[in-house]
């Protein structure tokens, strides 16, 4: 039996919205499980009804061996760090960790070494008399890590906690929280709409859409594997290129353009897609086409073109000498093109 | 030199409306430091007499009114009670009503709400005759009860609360939630710490409320143990230089209690924390 389980769980809205949809999902003690997909995918509502923020409206969970539906959420023993913190404004930074530890009558010896001891790991011991309101924004972060740390819980849940943050700060907590996670040893579901992130501290990624579980996966699977046209879009940056073709005994139509394939399959409505960085730039290319746009990015370009009426792009190194306007040749090997079925969405 | 400008005139409108509003209470004040003779026979005075100490003793601890049964000393004891008594409960009430509301999975929140909001069409004096049945038939009349518990309920500090409480993220309900708090501890350790400075505004807007009083105390008490400073002030006889003296005390309470709380009235008018 896995640590956590989610057992086809739904949830069904009073007013008929179906966010999520008979997800069942098992993760292991001491995982960092990141669920990923756009806004309004059901992410957050299924990390709430495991937290026990919002009735489970069929399904089953159960964490540790135990059937939690109907816990109580302070019963649950989990703690979440929120996208806007809900840091306790009247409160110190040091009452705002020890609060969940005084409902639990813990005696104050152990609540003050407690929350000294998590302070000085997030390195927040200097500001345990101020207000929140008195802290920047990558102290209230750590400050709301602090209070999920203090009461040992057996799972953290995060809820988009680095989406108010700045780029910089972004990074430096997104490694900051792995490092605890690994450190601490603790079962951790992390929500986020960024695939940055959610590529760079998940040991398993599960990807949802529209209250589906469209694949579950490690960052690699999901990167180099992706079941459905969706996870390959969703995945990746700059995101997959898709194009819409039809395949006849493993050649892939594109306007005028054959792409050959790894196996002899014939679909009439297909998407194929290749990665950016999987399209390789040679004068002996089999393709050729014009740049309509190039972006420099350092030691990376990404080249924006198209190739029998849809657009594509490519990511190579800054090295080579495409300006817009050229024309250029390519080459695409066939084991790292995706085929998929436009009437399933699914790989083939 | 210009920039000047602006702000010297802001200060003499200001300069003005403060001498309108000191001006009257200053002629009140040194005329009550005079004897009657001498206001009476030479007019209003702007310049302070010697019997300050003469006139608002004998004003405070004289026994008053129709009967001579109480003091202008009682009348402020029974004033300040009745306005802390309604000034207390009507937070009291009002932060509980706003709780509620908001906060609980009531059927028909809102038009609840505005029907505690209607209320406000309703003033004491147009409910009075019911009101005073009421408390007669409670046994209540002349006692601090009957004088503070009809008016102890105010639809607008309901209003003011709910709002605040709206304000709130729904996440610091959710963060205390999986912190272990129940409802009741919800509301002691967030919502009243919260909404101190509300708490302040509200309190003395409706000290000042029960200490204006006059129809109801009027009403409501027979005998004159239990008169108030407004009501002595309108059956109030005697010498004039006492009178004015009553007049400058009766300003004292609501002064002092905005005086001290002011710094908390404004922060929670003006609060959009």
């Amino acid at each position: 039996m896995s640590f956590l389980e989610l057992k086809n769980i739904t949830k069904i809205y009073p007013n008929g919205t179906k966010a999520v949809d008979e997800t069942s999902l098992n993760v292991e003690d001491g995982e960092f499980v990141v669920f990923v997909g756009p806004s309004g995918c059901g992410k957050s509502t299924l990390l709430r009804m495991i937290a026990g923020l919002e009735d489970i409206t069929g399904g089953e969970i159960s964490l540790d061996g135990v059937i939690i539906n109907n816990i109580d959420p302070s019963e649950r023993d989990v703690a979440m760090v929120f996208q806007n913190y809900a840091l306790y404004p009247h409160m110190t930074v040091f009452n705002n960790m020890a609060y969940g530890l005084k409902n639990r009558g813990i005696s104050k010896d152990k609540i003050n070494s407690k929350v000294n001891d998590a302070a000085k790991l997030l390195e927040i011991d200097q500001l345990l008399d101020r207000k929140p309101s008195m802290l920047s924004g990558g102290q209230r972060q750590r400050v709301a890590m602090g209070r999920a740390i203090v009461r040992n819980p057996k799972i953290f849940l995060f809820d988009e906690p680095l989406s108010n943050l700045d780029a910089k700060l972004r990074n430096q907590m997104r490694l900051e929280i792995k490092k605890l996670q690994r450190q601490m040893d603790v079962t951790s579901i992390f929500v986020t709409h960024d695939q940055t992130e959610a590529m760079t501290l998940g040991d398993r990624i599960v990807v949802i859409n529209d209250g589906i579980v469209e694949q579950v996966g490690t960052p690699k699977e999901i990167y180099s594997n992706p079941n459905t046209k969706f996870v390959a879009e969703f995945i990746g940056s700059p995101q997959m290129n898709l194009f819409d073709c039809s395949i006849k005994n493993g050649i892939a139509k594109i306007g005028e353009a054959q792409v050959n394939l790894d196996n002899l399959i014939n679909i009439n409505d297909a998407s194929i897609g290749i990665r950016p960085d999987d399209i390789q730039i040679t004068d002996s290319g089999k393709f050729e086409s014009k740049a309509n746009l190039v972006e420099y990015l350092g030691s990376d370009m990404i080249i924006y073109s198209s190739i029998g009426g849809q657009d594509f792009s490519c990511k190579l190194s800054s090295k080579i000498d495409v300006k817009a306007g050229d024309n250029f040749k390519f080459d695409i090997t066939p084991s790292s093109i995706h085929v998929f079925d436009n009437n399933t969405n699914k790989k083939v | 030199m210009i920039r000047y400008i602006p702000s010297t005139i802001n200060h003499l409108i200001l300069l003005i409306g403060l001498t309108i509003m000191i001006v009257p209470v200053w002629v009140i004040f040194a005329s009550s430091t005079h004897t009657s003779l001498f206001i009476n026979t030479n007019g209003l005075q702007f310049s302070l007499g010697d019997n300050f100490i003469e006139n608002y003793s004998r004003v405070l601890f004289k026994k008053a009114g129709f009967f001579n049964e109480i003091t202008v000393l009682k009348m402020f004891f029974n004033s300040f009670v009745m306005a802390t008594g309604i000034a207390t409960l009507s937070v009291v009430t009002s932060l509980m009503a706003a709780y509620g509301l908001v906060y609980f999975r009531i059927k028909y929140a809102s038009f609840i709400f505005w029907l505690i909001f209607v209320t406000l069409l309703v003033p004491l004096e147009l409910r009075v005759m019911p009101t005073y049945i009421v408390i007669s038939k409670l046994n209540l009349l002349n006692s601090f009860a009957g004088l503070i518990i009809p008016i102890s309920a105010s639809a607008i500090a309901t209003f003011f609360f709910r709002q605040f409480y709206k304000s709130i993220p729904e996440e610091l309900l959710e963060a205390a939630k999986l912190d272990g708090t129940n409802s009741w501890k919800f509301f002691i350790d967030f919502l009243v710490p919260l909404s101190k400075t509300m708490i302040a505004a509200v309190f003395i807007f409706m000290f000042v409320f029960g200490y204006n009083q006059y129809l109801w105390p009027l009403i409501m008490t027979t005998t004159e143990e239990y008169w108030t400073v407004v009501m002595g002030l309108k059956t109030m006889y005697g010498s004039i230089s006492h009178r004015f003296a009553f007049v400058i005390m009766s300003m004292i309470p609501p002064l002092v209690i905005i005086i001290f709380l002011q710094k908390w009235f404004i922060q929670g008018i003006f609060q959009n924390k």
